[in-house]
């Protein structure tokens, strides 16, 4: 069969990313053909900046060399530039006559630098920044002549003014407003850069005009004329006034053009057979010029090419580093302010530090930092995932670190760190054995650091760190990780995603889902089954069908498994309260069974460690007890204290609202496990400020407080709401409870999705909307009808009892006789 | 089995139903340690050392996927024909030869009854 054909004009950053996605999705859907205008395969344009400056050189920066292009059966027309789509016959015209067909066309063909209309334009010696052939230009020049002009004091124009002082010119940057990078900078930002800037030679003309460039005889040019008359010597001329969309070929062809080449969210042209990707492109109306977010729509585009259809984008934020090596200089978002925003800032201008972050409704919304940038990423995430920072507020300006972080998130500790400095916990991984991988086997993504060394593998709390020691290590910021993850290497999807697919679609198998979603392996890994039958069971419960062995052990032979094989049994002790018939039938099945360990937990039970896989059965039975889910992705414990009944200051019986809420709530799955605890006055004895859901009574009722967490990190909770009685705090927990089991992405605790979704938006579902949170409450108590209790409803909670029998073997015969 | 040779040689030690689909059953040998037979989604059998070479976990009691399964005390991946665990992890868990037939599952007694255990048969490679 003939395959369909995939044109690609522009060999650069966002095509071939946009060809390297796709081909990982469908390897062999496509008959892909490249145009480049330029001589060269594909290379990492960013790094040019290090290549003028002498720092790489060009073999370095090639991304996907000439075998690439063979090994993936794709043909490459270098050097040849497309004049002509010719939409109505479906052919792309090369000015040398090179014709291809397509089926579908990728349009990525970038921007093209403005050159200012003056007098003299057209001299030698006069160049925009763009590509490899302007870079060699201006390492030429730097060899034969001496006095350089920079148009543009933005990004790519100190970046070439640097590279060109670093090869010895004398360098004057021109500057048409009175502030350097006033797109990316505040003035006190920029007057802190600029004072940097000249300590290294470079000199500036701010708010000077420029009107002609004139030459010598030669035609070459030899000075820049100012709209005052004044003239500067110029054998060399950088212009960097700034890009604009190169959709010439695209208008020419009648595509709709606007800025840029119109697209949609999946980034279609208005032609549905051409995409158009990358610098070129206009989406909602924006046209990006940096990497990061062209490639995320590199994501999408191969969706769609690879027909699943399912991606969108929905625009980026971006975040800007300058390329000079030995400045610190980061901003992101809306870093001047203005109308209903506030500014923390912090400027130490003897230190040469600033640092400025404008907040929004609680949010963090800009950031402009100089001189001391450690705390970017962190505050980049803060800013890309919308956290509501009221409660950090205070500590915010003094960065991660100081928030008693073991590493969440991360800093750019990373370049301080000693090569033995221990930077995953979990697995014993110092950051010079990342360093070390990703410099022997070429690793790019967290993931493949991940695969390699086993850091940020486990808890995950070191992710931050570890991204930062990938980008320190690697150079550049390209690598950025994109908002949405992947769930797992077995798809491109994230969780939302899959989410979405599973409630939108009614998939209530997993076999369909990852049809659906185009699954890469056949029956997926142990990340994304748990996963995905949780989502499944979640959205549609009583229609979809649980799969035993798509959970973890522990949630398959309902019982925690140790480090020599053995489980560990917790039975549920409604509140942390028992009674002597407990304890003895506890302390008979411990003879009985012998069982080596029996340890109070830390949530107010008893754990008996060390049961053989075989005994596990007979055990449960024996201690007639409930099971207390200690292994599960479910409700754990509802730790309680006295309370009124007892306690001399206890205002509210809270050992009964725990078991209220223990009875109402157990047996409930959820995406991580649940802890709740009830404490019956402020001073708190339970807990209760440490746990996803803490209630505290006071005098006039109870408080409700959401998103605590006492483990790897431990985070306060947050204020939700007083109530009056039990059965409002039955009902208000519920609903949280469920709005987070709806929502919450898998092994993702209530702390990190409040996070992620914001606590005014929990509070607008379950506390504003009335109806809302009774319907919630409603759809909670229907999914925990008839949950079986696995320990004494085997059948019912389809639990498969041929694990706790081994198939024993005795033969012994050494002639094996039967 | 076809003869007498076949029966000396092979040992049946289930019905290949008995191994849940995506799932691991345990056979427990004396005085050696135990078996792990998994059963992958496509219908195949295979057998392998029920110790994790990395600090011994109980592979029967991982998650079984594709060709692998996912060892339970810290996520190693085994592959299931091989025994090697997946790269970038290096080690390797001894495999046993499995027969099918009509729904039943062999393995080889001489493997099975080995006095020890030639871990490093199917490793030595
Ligand atoms: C038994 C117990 C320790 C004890 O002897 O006291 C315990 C034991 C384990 N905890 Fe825990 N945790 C125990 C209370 C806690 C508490 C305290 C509490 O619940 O009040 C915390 C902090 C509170 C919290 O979760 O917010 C706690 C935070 C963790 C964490 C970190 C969770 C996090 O989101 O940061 C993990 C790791 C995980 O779940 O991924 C963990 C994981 C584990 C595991 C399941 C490790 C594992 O995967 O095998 C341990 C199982 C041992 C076993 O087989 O019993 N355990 N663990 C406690 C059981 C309580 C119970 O009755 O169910
Ligand atoms: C010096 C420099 C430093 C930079 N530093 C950073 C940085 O630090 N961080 C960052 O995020 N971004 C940086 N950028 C910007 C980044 O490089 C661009 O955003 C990115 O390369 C755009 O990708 P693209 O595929 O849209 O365009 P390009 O990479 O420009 O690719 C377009 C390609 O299409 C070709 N083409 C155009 N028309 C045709 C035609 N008709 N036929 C055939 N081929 C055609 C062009 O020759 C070009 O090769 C920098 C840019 C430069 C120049
Ligand atoms: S803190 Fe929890 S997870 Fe860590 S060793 Fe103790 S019980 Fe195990
Ligand atoms: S024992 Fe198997 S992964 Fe550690």
């Amino acid at each position: 069969m003939k395959k369909p054909r995939l044109v690609l004009i522009g060999n650069g950053m966002a095509g071939v990313r946009t060809l390297e996605e796709l081909l990982k999705l469908a390897p062999d859907l496509y008959d892909i053909t490249v145009f480049g205008a330029e001589p060269h395969p594909n290379y990492n344009r960013i790094l040019l900046s290090p290549v003028l400056a002498g720092e790489q050189t060009l073999e370095e920066i090639v991304l996907n060399d000439w075998s690439w292009y063979r090994e993936h059966g794709i043909t490459l027309h270098a050097g040849k530039k497309v004049a002509r789509i010719d939409r109505a016959s479906r052919r792309v015209i090369a000015e040398d006559g090179t014709e291809a067909a397509y089926d579908r066309l990728l349009l990525a063909t970038g921007s093209t630098p403005f050159i200012l209309p003056i007098p003299g334009r057209e001299l030698e010696g006069v160049l925009a920044y763009r590509d490899i052939a302007d870079t060699e230009a201006m390492i030429a020049a730097a060899a034969r002549h001496r006095s350089a002009v920079v148009i543009g004091g933005g990004l790519l124009g100190l970046e070439a003014a640097n590279g060109l002082k670093r090869r010895g010119m004398d360098v004057t940057v021109i500057h048409l407003l009175d502030s350097l990078m006033e797109r990316q900078l505040d003035p006190t930002a920029a007057n802190l850069l600029k004072i940097s800037l000249e300590q290294r030679g470079i000199a500036f003309a701010m708010s000077r005009k420029t009107e002609a460039l004139l030459g010598d005889e030669q035609g070459r040019v030899r000075a820049v004329r100012f709209a005052d008359g004044a003239e500067i010597l110029a054998e060399l001329v950088v212009m960097a006034i700034g890009i604009r969309p190169n959709a010439e070929l695209a208008e020419q062809s009648g595509l709709h053009c606007n800025r840029g080449i119109v697209v949609d969210d999946t980034m279609m042209t208005y032609d549905p057979r051409v995409y158009a990707i990358g610098e070129c492109a206009s989406h909602r109306g924006v046209a990006y010029g940096l990497v990061a977010p062209l490639f995320e729509q590199a994501k999408v585009c191969a969706n769609h090419l690879a027909r699943f259809g399912i991606g969108r984008y929905a625009g980026s934020i971006t975040s800007t580093k300058l390329k000079v090596t030995g400045i610190d200089l980061f901003s992101a978002g809306d870093f001047m302010g203005g109308e209903g925003t506030e500014e923390i800032i912090l400027s130490d201008p003897i230190g040469g530090v600033y640092k400025k972050l404008v907040l929004k409704d609680d949010k963090l919304v800009g950031a402009c930092l100089y001189g001391d940038t450690a705390d970017s990423s962190w505050y980049f995430k803060l800013l890309r995932d919308g956290r509501n920072v009221a409660d950090i507020r205070d500590a915010l300006m003094f960065g991660e670190s100081n928030l008693g972080d073991t590493g969440h998130g991360g800093a750019d500790k990373a370049m301080a760190m000693a090569d033995d400095a221990e930077v995953c916990g979990c697995n014993g991984v110092c950051k010079g054995a990342i360093v070390s991988a990703v410099k022997s086997k070429g690793l790019f993504t967290v993931e493949e650091v991940r695969k390699h060394t086993k850091a940020s593998s486990s808890c995950g709390s070191c992710t931050g760190l570890v991204e930062q020691i990938l980008a320190s290590t690697l150079g550049g910021d390209y690598s950025a990780t994109p908002k949405k993850k992947p769930l797992c290497p077995c798809t491109e999807h994230s969780h939302e995603e899959v989410r979405t697919a599973i409630r939108e679609e009614h998939l209530v198998e997993m076999a369909s889902a990852m049809r659906y979603l185009g699954w890469k392996t056949p029956d997926g890994c142990a990340s994304c089954r748990p996963a995905l039958n949780y989502y499944l069971l979640s959205t549609w419960p009583h229609e979809a069908r649980d799969q035993p062995q798509s959970r973890f052990i522990n949630e398959r032979a309902h019982a925690n498994i140790q480090k020599d094989g053995t489980y560990s049994v917790v039975p549920r002790m409604w509140g942390g309260v028992t009674n002597a018939s407990e304890l003895r039938r506890i302390a008979d099945v411990v003879d009985k069974y012998r069982i080596p360990t029996v340890k109070v937990t830390g949530g107010q039970r008893i754990d008996l460690l060390g049961v053989r896989k075989e005994d596990l059965q007979g055990v449960w039975r024996d201690l007639d007890m409930p099971s207390g889910h200690a292994y599960a992705k479910a409700l754990r414990t509802v730790k309680t204290c006295v309370g009124s009944e007892w306690c001399r200051f206890g205002t509210q019986d809270s050992t009964r609202m725990g078991i209220e809420l223990e009875q109402a709530l157990w047996r409930m799955y959820a995406p991580h496990k649940v802890k709740l605890a009830v404490s019956g006055c402020p001073r708190n004895c339970a807990e209760s400020g440490i746990k996803d859901v803490g209630v505290i009574g006071v005098d006039s009722g109870w408080e409700i407080y959401v998103g605590g967490n006492g483990g790897i990190k431990t985070e306060v909770a947050q204020f939700f709401c007083k109530l009056k009685t039990h059965e409002e705090v039955l009902e208000y927990a519920g609903a949280f409870l469920q709005l987070y089991r709806e929502e919450g992405f898998y092994l993702e605790r209530t702390v990190h999705y409040i996070g992620r979704v914001g606590l005014d938006y929990c509070k607008q579902r379950v506390l504003e909307d009335v109806e809302g949170r009774r319907a919630l409450y409603a759809r909670l108590q229907d999914a925990l009808r008839d949950e079986p209790d696995p320990w004494h409803e085997p059948e019912k909670a389809k639990v498969d009892l041929r694990q706790f029998k081994p198939i024993p073997i005795t033969v012994k015969d050494p002639a094996y006789a039967e | 089995m076809r003869n007498d040779n076949d029966r000396n040689i092979w040992l049946r030690v289930c019905a290949r139903d008995e191994i849940p689909v995506l799932g691991a059953r345990v056979i427990r040998r004396e005085g050696g340690d135990d078996v792990a037979l998994f059963r992958t989604q496509d219908d195949h059998v295979f057998a392998v050392i029920d110790r994790c070479p990395h600090r011994g976990g109980p592979l029967s009691q991982g998650i079984v996927h594709g060709r692998s399964v996912t060892c339970p005390l810290h996520g190693w991946n085994i592959g299931l024909d091989d025994g090697h665990a997946v790269a970038p992890d290096v080690g390797c868990a001894q495999v046993f030869q499995v027969r099918e037939l009509d729904g039943n599952v062999y393995l080889r007694r001489d493997e099975l009854f080995a006095a020890d255990s030639p871990v490093a048969l199917s490793c030595s490679s």
